[in-house]
Parts: C-alpha cells; structure tokens; sequence
C-alpha cells in the first residue's frame, strides 16, 4: 500500500482530516528546506507538497513565483530537490511527500530517470501542473511501474465526463482547485467547493484534497469539514516571505499549529 | 502528391504542440476549439473577416520589387511583401481581427492580449475600440521602456497596458500573465494570442488566419512575374508572420522556405533567441512541446534580441516541425547585421521595416548574392519600423 493511502487510511480511522502544507523547495534558501519539512511534520502535516521551483510557474499566483524567483537565485533545481527529499527520509520514512512542479524540468532529466531517483529519494506522489491525462500517458505508466502517485488538479470548470477520466488515471487522491483562478488568488466559496466535492465523490473512492484558496485557520476548518485534506499554500508562502533567520521557524510552526487546531475543530 | 494535412485532432504536429495546461484552462481551450471548428469554414464568418481585411487593414499588402537593393546586391531580384502598410503597421492585425470576431460571436465582453514589441497589443487594442470590446495588455516592463510609442498608442485606443515585472520582464513573462488573467476571468474573457504558439488550437488558428499573406503572395507572384519565388525568407519570432507566408506553400515544389531566427550578440555568445538555428532541447513551455531554450535544469533562460519581437525562448511548434520534417530552413541574424540591413533598406528604397522584418532582409541580402540575377527572393516585410526609432536612435548615441 502507498503511504498516502496508507496516510489517508489511518486518519479516516481516527476521523480526522489531513493537513497538507506546500512550500517551494529553496525558499528562501536551501539550507532552509528540510529543516522546514521537518517542522510542518513536527506541528501536524500529514503529508507535504514540495513545490519543485520553474522559471514560468503558470498556473501560481504572484506568492508562490516569487518563492520560485527566491529559489531559483540559489540554483534550485530539480536534482537538488530530489536530494533533500532523500535528506528528509532519513529521519522520516513515514510522512508522505509529494512533488508539484511543471512539466519541464521532468523533461528535461528525462522521465526514466526522474522516476527512477523519485523512487529512490522517496517520493510518494507527484502532481504535474501543465501535464493534463492527455499529455502524459507514458508518464503516468513510468510513475506507476515505480510505485510513485499520479496526482491530478479538477477544477471548478472540469466538466462530469473529464472528471470520469481524470479519476480513471489518478491515484492516491484527488486534489480539487477551489477557485477560478491561480494559487493564492480570491476568497473561496465554500457551498459552491462542498457541492463540487459531492460530485466528485459520487465518481471515485480516492480521498478528495482542497486548495488553491484556504487563507486562513478559518478557511481551513470549513474546508476540513466537506474534504479529506486541506491543502495550504500561498499563505504557508506568505509567511515564509514575512519572516526572518531568526523567526523563520517559529512563525511556521505557529501557523501550523493554528491550522491543526481549526482543523481538528471541524 | 502528398498533402500537408497538419496539425492532428489534438493540436499536434508530430511530437510537438498539444495542449499543456493546467486543468483551470482545459474547459476554456475546448470551448474555444469548438467554437473555431464552427466557425474556420462558415461562409458568413469568412465574409465578415475579409470585408474587414480589406475595408479596415486595407489588404491585399501589395509586393514590391526592391529594384534598387536587389542592384546594389548584385543578385537574385528581392521582393517585399508589404505587411508593414497595413493599419497598425506589422501582419499582427490579421489575426487580432480574426480572433477578435470569434469573441464576439462568443459573447465575451472583454479581450486579453500579451504583446512584446507592441504590435499584438497595438493591434489588438485597434480592434477592440472597433468592437467596443474591454481590452487589457501585459507588455513586459523590460518592453514597455523599449516600446514606449507603441504603449501610448494603446492606451490612446482605450486599453489598458499592465506592465508584467516577473522573471525576465519581456514577452515570456507577458504571456505567463496573460494565462493568469484568463484562468482567472474565464467567463467573460478571450485571450488573444499573438502569434503561433499557446496550448492548441492557438498555433493553428493563428496561422490559418495569417495564411492570407502567402495566398495573397501566391497570386500577386503569378501576376507579376507567371511564377513563384525560388525561395521566402521570413523572421520568426513566435513565427505567425512567418507561418502565415509559408503554409500556402508547404505542398508547393521548388519553393525554398527559410525563418530567420534573432541571433542576438551572435549564437557563440549565448545571448540570443534562436531555439531552431541553436539546436535547443525539446521542452514544454506556454502550453505547447517545442523546441526551448532551457539550462540544464528545465529552466527557461533569458534571451536576447534587439528586436523586442523576436525575444523568445521558445518557437511555434509548427516551425519545430516543419524544422525536422526538412520543409522549412532556419537561420540566425545577429543585431549588428538586421541593423545593417535597417539602414541600407531605409536610403536605398524608402522603407522603414521593423527592426524584426530587418533581420529577414538581412538574411535575404547574404542569400541574394550566392543566386543568379533572374531567381527570385520574397521577404515578408512583417512591420514597418517607426516604433523602434527610439531604439535606432538610442543606438546612435543620440536623444530624439
Ligand atoms: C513587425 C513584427 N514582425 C515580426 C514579429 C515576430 O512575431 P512572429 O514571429 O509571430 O511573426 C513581430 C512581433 O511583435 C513584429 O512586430
């Protein structure tokens, strides 16, 4: 079994939700990284997004290019965030990691051997913004020969038949977008994301994430009570961006625990 | 014979183009994708755009045989293909008015454009006002310091220009920004693309809608001298004023095609933006597979060109193919040597051409002189070059 499955499964046991920060790997430098995985782990993070740092983020808002900007001045490349992967798994071999990146920088190390090191760094899942189930069949077969997640975005525009055909190819879980928009943009609407993630529900048994629009403990609470993961990313970013050597982990951690408690709370 | 039939259902031409998006876009790209389907062969739309090409843009863009330059050269005849006489000055009106009609027929309100020498935006904004559409332009902030005539012309046509300070602040960043813009305004905005890149059905659609250049050029050649050119020559930034000459000629023998990418400082240097002529990797950038100019990390790296127009790291995934098919040759002009041709072609014929369309000419020039007086070389002349005065002058040391 896949430890997101596995993750997944243990929390519905104890009837709780996941929480699933994401940061940019390098930000805001790579000395930074596995120590802050360690952190988001420490207060509550059932699994982590390791955002993979791309020259042209699409599909991010300004909070998450400016963490890539950030990363990209230290070299941060893919090869170099697969390595701290394999840093953190050495005193963690149980917390879920998934990478969200573009499809360029997989291309450009080449599928076989981008699966083959995900494998062995111990990567869990992967999430490939610009890769529709379309573009990336051979992909998704490499990921899955390797034991490796396919992890696919819905969106509040993804027509029923497309939803059919996404949840066909994804495993370990669904992450739905709850906005029209980019990561970090407007507020989301929560009836609108619970009767969303009804539908999708009613098409697959993956555990349904939900992101892209959660600001606060708030949000998140409320999120947490129609989905199976909150996923938190601009604002994990913003605070990263707000802080200093000094307080940079303290104010993580605190964020993190806010999180968890309203969570929890649902 | 065999018949270019390209690109598949999908948007793909071989291995390159597609539709590489996040799934926020999927939905709007089938819209759009339907709705061209409906409309690339319906008599009225097609009438309509026509009526337009000639009565707004004042097409057909004659050809011009540069007699005086083809002399001073002292070999093949030169001929221009004036794209820079229609209003707003470059071929970039073709297919804003195009995809402008599309909008309307699917009742958006509001139009979206990135642009980087300004040309798309300018044109894009003319069309607008036209329609009494919304119209808003991401220009790198690079770009607009560069092009600062061509930014108040648009905002003299009502739109609004959001300067984009991400990344390398030129027509990459612009595009990325625009995408934005529209994942997040779905409902009531269109996204004008400017040239023949972007997730399908962009590329297509953009050439199909540039393609009058060369089925004007194909006629007015007969008509002039009973034959086609032994070879055109066209720049290629994105490459739709390159597309839009070459298609009509894929299936036509003896035809020499040639894009001239921007060399920069030269391809030894780095410092250019010429993905084809420099061998770059095959990459995933903007919603298309082509070839890209990357590090080794996948990283898009910054390029240069003295012309704002052709600065970018990627390429139309038709060129890519037609690239490795053999169909179409690609070289590389540095700035030193479209510069040149700038200047010989404004004293020696009276042309001001685009900084862009200069380094067609300048690749024409070298050609020009390895082939005999009676064969002939047309050029698309994409833009006429007013709005890189600034640049020229800049150059030269001198403060207009
Ligand atoms: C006059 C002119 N020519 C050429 C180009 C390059 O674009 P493309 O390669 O799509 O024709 C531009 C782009 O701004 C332009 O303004």
């Amino acid at each position: 079994m896949s430890r997101i499955q596995s993750t997944f499964d243990t929390l519905k046991s104890q009837h709780k939700k996941a929480l699933v920060p994401y940061i940019t790997a390098g930000d805001p430098h790579p000395k930074w990284t596995v120590e802050l995985m360690h952190t988001l782990v420490k207060h509550g993070a059932d699994m982590i997004e390791l955002g993979v740092p791309f020259s042209d983020p699409m599909a991010d808002g300004p909070v998450i290019q400016r963490a890539s900007e950030r990363a990209l001045v230290h070299k941060m490349g893919l090869r170099k965030v697969l390595e701290m992967v394999g840093e953190f798994r050495k005193t963690d071999a149980h917390t879920p990691i998934v990478l969200m990146g573009y499809a360029n920088p997989i291309e450009a190390m080449g599928i076989a051997q981008f699966t083959q090191l995900s494998k062995q760094m111990g990567v869990d899942g992967v999430l490939t913004v610009d890769y529709p189930p379309e573009e990336c069949g051979a992909f998704n077969q490499a990921l899955s020969a390797a034991g490796i997640d396919s992890i696919f975005l819905l969106s509040p525009t993804t027509e029923p038949a497309r939803t059919d055909l996404i949840a066909q190819q994804a495993t370990g879980f669904l992450y739905y977008v709850s906005l029209k928009g980019v990561t970090g943009a407007a507020n989301l609407d929560i009836e609108e994301v619970k009767k969303r993630v009804a539908e999708i529900k009613t098409k697959t048994h993956l555990p349904i994430g939900v992101g892209f629009g959660v600001k606060d403990a708030a949000t998140a609470k409320s999120v947490a009570a129609i989905a199976d993961a909150v996923v938190v990313g601009s604002r994990m970013v913003l605070t990263i961006e707000a802080s200093n050597e000094d307080n940079l982990i303290e104010n993580v951690s605190k964020l993190m625990q806010e999180l968890r408690t309203a969570i929890d709370a649902s | 014979m065999q018949v270019y039939d390209m690109p598949d259902a999908r948007g793909h031409f071989g291995q390159f183009g597609g539709v590489f998006v996040a799934e926020t876009l999927v939905e709007a790209l089938e819209e759009l994708r339907l709705m061209y389907e409906k409309y690339r062969h319906d008599p009225e739309f097609l009438a309509e755009f026509a009526y337009d090409l000639k009565h707004f843009v004042g097409r057909p863009s004659p050809i011009y045989h540069a007699k005086r330059l083809s002399d001073k050269i002292g070999g093949a005849q030169i001929y221009l293909k004036r794209e820079d006489l229609n209003h707003t000055g470059a071929h970039k009106v073709n297919n804003t008015i195009g995809q402008a009609l599309l909008a309307k027929r699917m009742g958006k309100p509001r139009v979206i454009a990135e642009t980087g020498a300004g040309q798309h935006g300018v044109a894009t904004a003319t069309i607008a006002a036209r329609l009494g559409l919304e119209c808003v332009v991401y220009m790198g902030a690079e770009d607009v310091k560069r092009q600062a005539p061509n930014v108040f012309r648009m905002k003299l046509l009502g739109a609004t220009v959001v300067p984009v300070e991400s990344g390398s602040k030129t027509l990459k960043d612009a595009l990325n920004e625009a995408m934005r813009d529209w994942v997040t305004n779905i409902s009531d905005t269109f996204y004008i693309i400017g040239t023949v890149a972007g997730p399908h059905p962009y590329p297509m659609m953009v050439r199909d809608f540039q393609s009058v250049i060369g089925i004007e050029a194909k006629d007015q050649m007969i008509e002039m001298l009973g034959r086609q050119p032994d070879a055109i020559v066209a720049c290629v930034g994105g490459g739709s004023n390159a597309m839009g000459i070459f298609y009509p000629y894929i299936d036509v023998p003896n035809v020499r095609l040639i894009g001239v990418e921007a060399a920069g400082h030269g391809l030894e240097t780095g410092m250019h933006a010429a993905p084809l002529t420099a061998n770059s990797p095959v990459g995933v950038l903007h919603g298309n597979r082509t070839y890209l100019m990357q590090d080794a990390d996948g990283n898009i790296i910054e390029t240069h060109s003295v012309s704002a127009g052709l600065d970018y790291p990627g390429v139309g995934p038709e060129h890519a193919w037609l690239k490795d098919i053999k169909r179409a040759e690609y070289v590389a002009i540095t700035d030193d040597e479209a510069m040149a041709a700038f200047h010989q072609l404004c004293r020696t014929e009276g042309i001001i051409p685009a900084l862009e369309s200069s380094h067609a000419l300048a690749y024409a020039e070298k050609l020009a002189k390895t082939m005999p007086k009676d064969q002939v070389i047309l050029v698309n002349l994409s833009g006429r070059g007013d709005k890189d005065i600034n640049t020229v002058a800049k150059l030269a040391n001198i403060t207009l």
